[in-house]
């Protein structure tokens, strides 16, 4: 019923609308016949004024903006090299609204300002060497700046080095599911391929190869559990098409490449327990959770299940379209202590213990 | 001299159909730009709906879905495909072909002084290849197992292989076809384009006198012949991975329970050559729109376009710079950070031949007697929408930067904006420019000010939220947020854009009556409406074989001699000889 009336609303709007321009086109017969598109100064006037509107309209909307939806602008990150993106990141957004909101004025204004006249002569300017001169040297200034912070920042990011120190996990995906797999005590993730995972009936779930030695106290889980304070290596697969391991919260994103491993390192330096008790992430549950109460009501009304209050975990998400269900494959992501995630891992089967 | 060209007796077959008149296989181009302009902007309007309201059941939905759309409700499998349609019919279809195919043929010949285009044969082979390649694409959404739907860039391996999603079977072998058929059609486009541009410029047509229109197509031509041969070979090698089993592409994959053979390929060379096209392909789309905006600013500020020399090597540094920039959209895709850096670093020096042409505009705009016609009203906004969509850019093209945001909506936001909506713009300047030169007629002012206004507040309203939503991490191309409550909160957010967005499409609707209705009953154009100085305006109202009777004018001057001191018009057309004592300007 509610689609018909929303169809039935777009068509009389449609309607609406054609039937106003058949007024306009009316109304101008009357007037004058000679210039049916050339604007007349009372045209220039209203429109010119209308462009001054317009950067009103543009102002107001950017305010009106972050002012109700600010908040949900990049989550406190909890990775160490996140903090720093975060960094470039405001400053580089600073600058885009600063030059925004000056070239939008002048523009606009210009437009308001020098809006056509019939006793209005415009000024014969062709060229002036000085003022391009300028706006081709601030811009390369501010952007070699902004080069040179990036690619510093870009470069200590993807300079992953092997160290003792260093957990890694391999990630891995498949249409459209993640799994997680830890080296275990050897700390060396043995040789896999897809050609292993028809092996022990399916239990073979990332393809080990069991003829690796260094495979067989490696641990497959579907959680992925990472130790605060303590640098992660990824090394990122996938078993069928491109994948995209995007893990928000850590500002941290990688594809998943079929026949290749790439590779991605953070620190994370916030457990899920310490984000969660972050007076914006408090905040934001609580809204997410009346919206999700408010909805359950509805639910409840019409006899269907309410919807789980909801409590906040970091999010692997894929981010690279792999077909119908990409918009639902994701895993939990549980940041923990180091002795809570030793206690963890040492609960966890190795493919030796899987395959017996 | 008299006419020097035999009138042949034309039937409706040659004058309408397979026409080799330029001016008629422009109005080709432009209204089955605009034919599949209504597809592709409908299905945007069909996918934001299911984005607002992703539980809503829409009755229509099963209408025109059938089996797609079960009682209403959207299959994830439809969304896919709808917004790969949609980007593939905005991009080539309607701001490539639609735009430039439409004003480089009208206004090459007329703006250069050329009776027709270098070889009028091969520019009708290349509008009807063009039709052919849009009647694939659009017989390819009837398929039983759907219409492509990996997306528009169409990346291996989930393009290639049929287990992995169903229009990736006969859907997305049309998709390819209809491209290989694109591509050959744009690149007879092209050659013709840049004979014609170097070969039959009239007496007096310096390079330096060519209005930045022309500048403009020309080196679009350029770039689409240097780019578009590399995403033919790509089409052709996913083709053969598809269909012969070579392992372009694919390696080491387990699908549906089996191994497949492919072994050695790899995806990542794919996004290379998608790229190498892919980029320069935005400038292909915005290029001609900087050009049609550079005339129509000029024209109605009354005033000589700012920095002509600057607007003309940024127009060429834009060129060669788009070409080295394209791995900036595969920071993440595993390639080598190492090349990461070098990409970082020419996408972010592109950003100054942008900035250049932005003050040029706006100066240009300064003490100048604007005429506000609904051209001047679309290049204004065009030049608003460049700069608020160029500037996210920073963040974009700058790799550390992109991690975070990368296939999230900001990067929805930014494109739309930079190339979507200011192509758009432009190509809605040149049609109402351009209207009494290819119809005749005048369009209706007041219906195109309604056009105008609602679409500028709609498309603020539709891309500005998203910058918002994108930050938050939500990516794109997802068919619902619903699996994740933790963006329940962006909810509102996605209502606030589609409501906007139905309010653009409706808007749409006005610029399509006045279109329909002015080229039967619009007033009858005078000869030189804007009283503009280019070439077009000197050729006579009614359309000829030829373009001029007579002899083809002389060029004298450049094309920006608007309100010179010591004239009493406020404009001197290309073809009037120096006055006594004037100086024509170094250029």
């Amino acid at each position: 019923m509610n689609t018909l009336l929303i169809f039935v609303v777009l068509i009389l709007v449609a309607i609406a609308v054609w039937q106003l321009t058949k007024i306009f086109e009316l109304s101008q017969f009357n007037i004058k016949k000679d210039d049916s598109q050339i604007a007349n100064d009372k045209d220039n006037d209203y429109n010119g004024k209308l462009m001054f509107a317009f950067l009103a309209f543009i102002y107001l909307f950017t305010i009106f903006s972050f002012w109700e939806w600010g908040e949900v602008l990049l989550p406190r990150s909890a990775s160490e090299h996140g903090v720093e993106i975060d960094t470039l990141m405001w400053v580089s957004m600073a600058l885009i609204l600063f030059v925004q909101t000056i070239t939008q004025a002048v523009l606009h204004y210009f437009s308001y300002r020098y809006r056509g006249k019939k006793t209005q002569i415009a000024f014969f300017l062709t060229d002036n060497d000085r003022l391009e001169f300028i706006w081709t040297i601030i811009p390369a200034i501010v952007l070699a700046v902004l080069i040179f912070a990036g690619l510093f920042q870009w470069t200590s990011i993807t300079n992953i080095e092997n160290n003792d120190e260093a957990l890694v996990v391999e990630v891995y995906a498949q249409q459209f599911n993640w799994k997680a797999r830890y080296a275990g005590a050897d700390g060396v993730l043995g040789d896999a391929n897809v050609r292993f995972l028809q092996d022990f009936d399916g239990l073979n779930l990332v393809g080990i190869d069991s003829s690796d030695p260094n495979g067989l106290d490696d641990i497959v889980v579907q959680e992925l559990h990472l130790p605060k304070g303590r640098e992660v290596i990824f090394k990122f697969r996938s078993q069928d098409v491109l994948h995209s391991a995007f893990m928000p919260h850590f500002r941290a994103q990688m594809n998943c490449v079929p026949g290749m491993i790439t590779e991605f390192a953070f620190t994370p330096n916030l457990t899920t327990e310490e984000m969660r008790q972050t007076p914006e992430m408090t905040a934001k549950v609580n809204k997410i959770n009346k919206i999700r109460y408010d909805k359950s009501q509805k639910l409840i009304a019409n006899g269907e299940q309410p919807l789980d209050a909801y409590q906040f975990d970091y999010l692997l998400l894929c981010n690279k379209v792999c077909g119908a269900s990409h918009y639902n494959m994701q895993m939990k992501i549980i940041v923990e202590e180091e002795k809570d995630f030793n206690k963890w891992i040492s609960e966890q089967k190795t493919f030796a213990q899987t395959i017996q | 001299m008299v006419e020097n060209h035999t009138h042949h007796k034309e039937t409706f077959i040659t004058k309408y159909i397979f026409s080799q008149d330029h001016k008629m296989i422009s109005k080709q181009y432009l209204i089955t730009g605009l034919l599949m302009g209504i597809v592709g902007i409908g299905m945007s309007l069909v996918f934001r709906m299911q984005l607002a309201w992703p539980e809503k059941p829409f009755g229509f939905f099963e209408s025109f879905l059938g089996k797609w759309a079960p009682d209403g409700v959207m299959d994830p499998n439809v969304y896919l495909a709808l917004i790969t349609i949609h980007g593939t019919i905005m991009v080539f279809f309607v701001l490539t072909a639609g735009l430039s195919g439409t004003f480089s043929n009208l206004l090459i010949p007329l703006q250069i002084g050329a009776r027709d285009m270098a070889s009028g044969f091969l520019n009708m082979l290349s509008y009807w290849l063009f039709f052919l390649s849009s009647v694939v694409m659009i017989a390819s959404l009837f398929v039983e197992s759907g219409p492509a739907a990996a997306g528009w860039t169409v990346y291996p391996p989930l393009s290639a292989l049929p287990q992995a999603q169903p229009g990736s079977g006969l859907g997305m072998t049309l998709w390819l076809v209809s491209m290989a058929i694109f591509v050959a059609s744009s690149l007879l486009a092209s050659l013709n384009y840049i004979v014609t541009v170097i070969n039959l410029r009239t007496k007096g047509m310096s390079m330096t006198r060519l209005p930045l229109t022309i500048w403009a197509f020309f080196v679009t031509a350029i770039i689409g012949v240097i780019s578009f041969p590399v995403l033919l070979s790509a089409a052709l090698l996913l083709i053969m991975d598809r269909s012969f089993g070579t392992s372009f592409f694919l390696s080491d994959i387990f699908i549906q329970g089996e191994v497949l053979h492919y072994q050695g390929g790899s995806p990542v060379l794919y996004e290379h050559l998608f790229w190498f096209l892919g980029h320069p392909e935005v400038y292909i789309v915005l290029l001609p729109a900087l050009g049609i905006t550079s005339e129509v600013l000029a024209t109605n500020s009354r005033k000589p376009i700012f920095g002509y020399r600057a607007m003309v090597a940024s127009i060429l540094a834009i060129a060669f710079l788009s070409t080295i920039v394209w791995g900036h959209h595969m920071f993440i895709s595993g390639m080598n950070p190492f090349l990461g850096s070098v990409f970082t670093f020419t996408t972010l020096l592109i950003a100054i031949p942008s900035a250049v042409k932005a003050f040029n505009y706006i100066t240009t705009l300064w003490k100048g007697n604007l005429q506000m016609n609904p051209a001047m009203l679309f290049s204004i906004g065009l030049v608003s929408t460049f700069i608020t969509g160029g500037l996210t850019g920073l963040i974009l093209g700058d790799s550390a930067l992109d991690i975070n945001v990368h296939d999230t909506y900001f990067v929805v936001a930014h494109f739309h904006l930079v190339m979507g909506i200011s192509a758009l713009y432009g190509l809605f300047a040149g049609v109402y420019h351009w209207f009494p030169k290819m119809f005749g007629r005048m369009m209706n002012k007041n219906l195109g000010y309604i056009h105008f206004w609602i679409t500028a507040v709609c498309a603020y309203g539709i891309f500005f939220p998203m910058h918002f939503t994108g930050m938050a991490g939500l990516p794109r191309r997802y068919y619902s947020n619903t699996a994740f409550p933790y963006f329940d909160d962006l909810a509102d957010i996605n209502i606030v854009i589609t409501i906007f967005a139905l309010t653009a499409g409706a808007a749409q609707i006005v610029f399509l009556y006045n279109f329909i209705n002015s080229i039967f009953y619009g007033k009858k154009a005078v000869q030189n409406p804007w009283k503009s100085n280019t070439l077009e305006w000197t050729a006579p109202v009614k359309h000829i074989h030829g373009n001029w009777i007579g002899e083809i004018p002389t060029v004298h001057r450049w094309a920006y001699d608007y309100s010179k001191p010591g004239h009493k018009d406020d404009f001197i057309p290309q073809n009037i000889p120096l006055f006594k004592g004037e100086e024509e300007l170094q250029h």
